[in-house]
């Protein structure tokens, strides 16, 4: 029998609600609500702009990933093939795409045409060939808001200020389009509680220090992701962490754990394969493996080693987010940086890293990743292949025993330590 | 007779150049040249007059083609990534990059920057770069492209020891003005008479100037523009065609000849983007740096790596569809080059409006048999010629 691999509290259920609500929300705004919308993606968004004018995010994403782990992206993804799209293009917009032609929708409600398609660009190309094509399909108005790639190991002032001059070119575009003023003192109050969110996102992070860990920093982060992403910089969101924070600490402090005996601790790199959530973690349960800490957990932003937005300088704080403080606008050997601290002071056995093909910006080099991680720092891998929403390309056996091998050698290596110690 | 001998002998040597991995040019370049430095940039584009003026050597790195086995590359970026990226990896793991001194990448494609940093970590001892080139014509675009390339100077400045004037970067420009002119005549030329130049020629003619140096370049092109009206050819009985999303990896060249071979006159492709890479000549007044973001920001060619807010890729290639009078597109893709095969998308939508016949192919750098393209390629003809 599988062991239990799930912690499943109030905030749970409590996300699943806040979800539903934003989903109802974008279906009152397409029955003709005064509700304006606005499209963006999840890697470095500025939500807390959209605050200013009370609009809603509507991030494709979510859409996408909701479909895969229901076992309902493939029908999206054959329907984006027909019309032209390749084997080869991320299976994400392939789904989008999909679902817009066929009018398919995650919770089997309606979406809204969006009043702006703003393609918060942040290191992902795909991004900004992806909402190209959502303005093309939908007829939406488009501002691809550029944002400097990270090239050195902090953004210059030149990259603030283009960011920002950007920011306030959106917020004139979007008093135009929704016939709102910019409500400058809400935007400021929404970077207040994203500040909030994110001290206390980052203090249930370090709590998976502890061992046993009082939740997994893979599979449950995406239960808490959802909220992080929608309702970050709003009273609601603020509320929803504190609790979380709360049940997770009070779990730690009793020393609960997922697992009755924590065995293996593990850091994963990249993002799940959604279409297949489910037997995958399981392949994990056997082992009693939990995640520490995850990459994928901080492409919407990297909160843990202590980046705040700041309430004093909004426009500031926003553009730092997006340039410098999301895994995904930072290059490459931040990102085995970013690894590497979290198996030292998170005292991780090993490195999954998790290649989708769908994801060229996380899949593109792991193998020289993984070459670092074993060569230079002596730190197990393992490196295993699929994608996050195509279900074609998991398979399942090959999987399993990969990850069964790799605990079985770990586990072999921590029995001869202690023999020989 | 002998002068035309010679010159028809030109495009093999041209070619030599193009395919030589142990990059030879470039070493001869370097003996010319003791204290100077090559700077390889990958596709597609790059400012390459900041690096002249910097009496540097930029050479553009378009992988290896099919002269170089994969052998450690595939260990380092796994499946379902682009063929270019590997060679490139496998030329640096081989010695091949060795009389390179720094390496340029851009904001093309989440496979490229990666490679960028993955040889960062591997080649300490080369300078290695992202330039972020902006995907915006905000009004700020300018400006923060402009410091981009200010920071680059700075970088190239420490390397070679050799400071970057304004007049040095005003005679670059012109230089490189001039070779784009040059390029867009023999484009202008191949889509008017199609028979004087077959675009293999046309191909490895722009082509060699990603190693050549640029005064030697637009010799080159002059010398060869004045020999080419003179050519007793014929003309063909082919369809016109217009070749899109070979940008960044290139086809082999034996790919080329058979498209022509088997009747199509390729009268436009986006294969040297770099060679052309602006609609007008860049300032060469004023403020240099500025002068050359300016044209970046508003004066590139449409590019399947750039997005250029209010004008649609797709109107672009309408627009060449329509300047050539094209009968055909094809859209020769490598595999795995994402940008291009979004492009495709929406490029196609566009072509079917304009009613006109499309094929899509796909190709490697590596690819030794052609049999099944040119069937396919063959029968996309016919179909045409006996419509």
């Amino acid at each position: 029998m599988a062991q239990v691999s799930e912690y499943r509290g109030s905030i749970h259920q409590q996300q699943k609600d806040m979800m539903l609500d934003w989903y109802q929300k974008l279906d009152d705004a397409a029955g003709g609500a005064d509700q304006p919308t606005v499209s963006m993606m999840i890697s470095g968004n500025c939500v807390e702009l959209l605050e200013g004018f009370g609009a809603a995010p509507m991030y494709p994403e979510v859409n996408a990933l909701q479909l895969a782990i229901r076992h309902q992206s493939l029908e999206p993804i054959l329907a984006a093939e027909e019309l032209g799209y390749a084997a080869d293009n991320c299976a994400y917009v392939k789904a989008d795409i999909g679902c817009m032609l066929k009018g398919i929708t995650p919770t089997g409600g309606r979406l809204p045409k969006p009043t702006l398609v703003l393609c918060n660009f942040v290191g992902c190309n795909t991004y900004v060939k992806w909402f190209e094509h959502v303005a093309e399909f939908t007829g939406a108005p488009l501002y691809v808001l550029d944002v400097p790639f990270l090239r050195g190991e902090e953004p210059s002032q030149a990259d603030v200020e283009y960011v920002v001059r950007q920011l306030k070119e959106v917020v004139e575009l979007l008093e135009r389009l929704t016939g709102r003023k910019f409500d400058f003192d809400r935007f400021r109050q929404a970077v207040a509680y994203s500040s909030e969110v994110e001290d206390l996102w980052s203090k249930i992070k370090h709590l998976s220090k502890h061992s046993p860990s009082p939740f997994d920093a893979y599979f449950d982060a995406i239960t808490l992701m959802g909220p992080l992403y929608v309702y970050r910089a709003s009273e609601r969101g603020a509320e929803f962490f504190r609790s979380a924070y709360e049940e997770l600490r009070a779990k730690r402090d009793a020393n609960e754990g997922i697992y009755d005996r924590e065995k293996f601790r593990v850091v994963v790199e990249g993002p799940p394969p959604y279409p297949y959530f489910r037997a995958f973690r399981d392949m994990f349960a056997k082992w009693n493996a939990c995640a520490v800490a995850s990459t994928y957990s901080t492409v919407g932003g990297l909160w843990e080693f202590g980046f705040r937005h700041d309430p004093d300088k909004p426009f500031e704080s926003v553009a730092m987010h997006m340039l410098a403080q999301n895994v995904t606008n930072r290059n490459y050997l931040q990102r085995y940086d970013q690894i590497r601290r979290y198996v030292n002071e998170w005292n991780a056995d090993g490195v999954i890293i998790h290649f989708v093909k769908s994801c060229r910006l996380f899949s593109a080099g792991q193998g020289d990743m993984r070459d670092y991680f074993t060569r230079q720092l002596g730190v197990p891998t393992l490196y295993i292949e699929s994608d996050l929403e195509d279900p074609r390309y998991f398979a399942e056996a090959q999987t399993k025993n990969r990850i069964d091998a790799f605990f079985e050698s770990l586990e072999h290596a921590k029995h001869a330590a202690k023999v020989g110690a | 007779m002998t002068c035309m001998t010679d010159f028809e002998r030109t495009f093999d040597r041209l070619n030599d150049v193009i395919q030589d991995i142990s990059l030879g040019s470039v070493r001869r370049w370097k003996e010319q040249h003791p204290a100077g430095k090559a700077i390889a940039f990958f596709p597609v584009y790059a400012p390459v007059e900041i690096v002249h003026a910097a009496g540097m050597l930029p050479v553009l790195m378009s992988g290896a083609g099919d002269r170089l086995d994969i052998q450690h590359a595939d260990s380092r970026f796994g499946s379902f990534i682009c063929s270019i990226v590997k060679t490139t990896l496998e030329m640096a793991m081989t010695g091949h990059l060795e009389p390179l001194d720094a390496f340029l990448f851009s904001s093309i494609c989440d496979s490229a920057r990666n490679l960028c940093y993955v040889l960062k970590r591997n080649f300490p001892q080369m300078y290695v770069d992202f330039l972020h080139l902006p995907h915006s014509t905000s009004g700020s675009s300018v400006d923060f492209l402009a410091e981009e390339y200010r920071r680059l100077m700075v970088e190239l400045e420490k390397l070679g020891g050799v400071i970057v004037r304004e007049e040095a970067l005003h005679k670059s420009i012109a230089l490189y003005n001039e070779q784009r002119r040059l390029v867009r005549l023999v484009y202008e030329l191949r889509a008017r008479s199609p028979h004087l130049l077959r675009a293999w020629e046309s191909y490895v003619l722009v082509r060699s100037g990603n190693f050549l140096p640029v005064e030697e370049h637009i010799d080159i092109l002059r010398h060869a523009l004045e020999s080419v009206s003179s050519r007793d050819a014929k003309k063909r009985d082919s369809i016109r065609v217009v070749i899109e999303g070979s940008f960044c990896e290139q086809p082999p060249l034996e790919l080329i000849r058979m498209l022509e071979n088997a009747g199509c006159d390729v009268v436009e492709d986006d294969l040297t983007l770099a060679q052309r890479w602006f609609t007008r000549n860049v300032a060469v007044n004023g403020d240099p740096v500025r002068a050359l973001a300016e044209s970046y920001v508003h004066h590139s060619v449409y590019s399947s790596v750039r997005h250029d807010t209010g004008h649609p890729r797709s109107d672009g290639l309408a627009d060449k569809i329509r300047r050539t009078q094209a009968e055909a597109v094809i859209f020769l893709i490598a595999k795995f080059c994402e940008p291009a095969y979004f492009d495709y998308v929406l490029f196609k939508k566009k072509v079917d409006e304009m009613g006109l016949p499309h094929l899509l192919l796909e190709f490697e750098e590596k690819l030794f048999t052609f049999d099944r393209i040119r069937t396919e390629v063959e029968t996309f003809v016919e179909s045409l010629v006996f419509d």
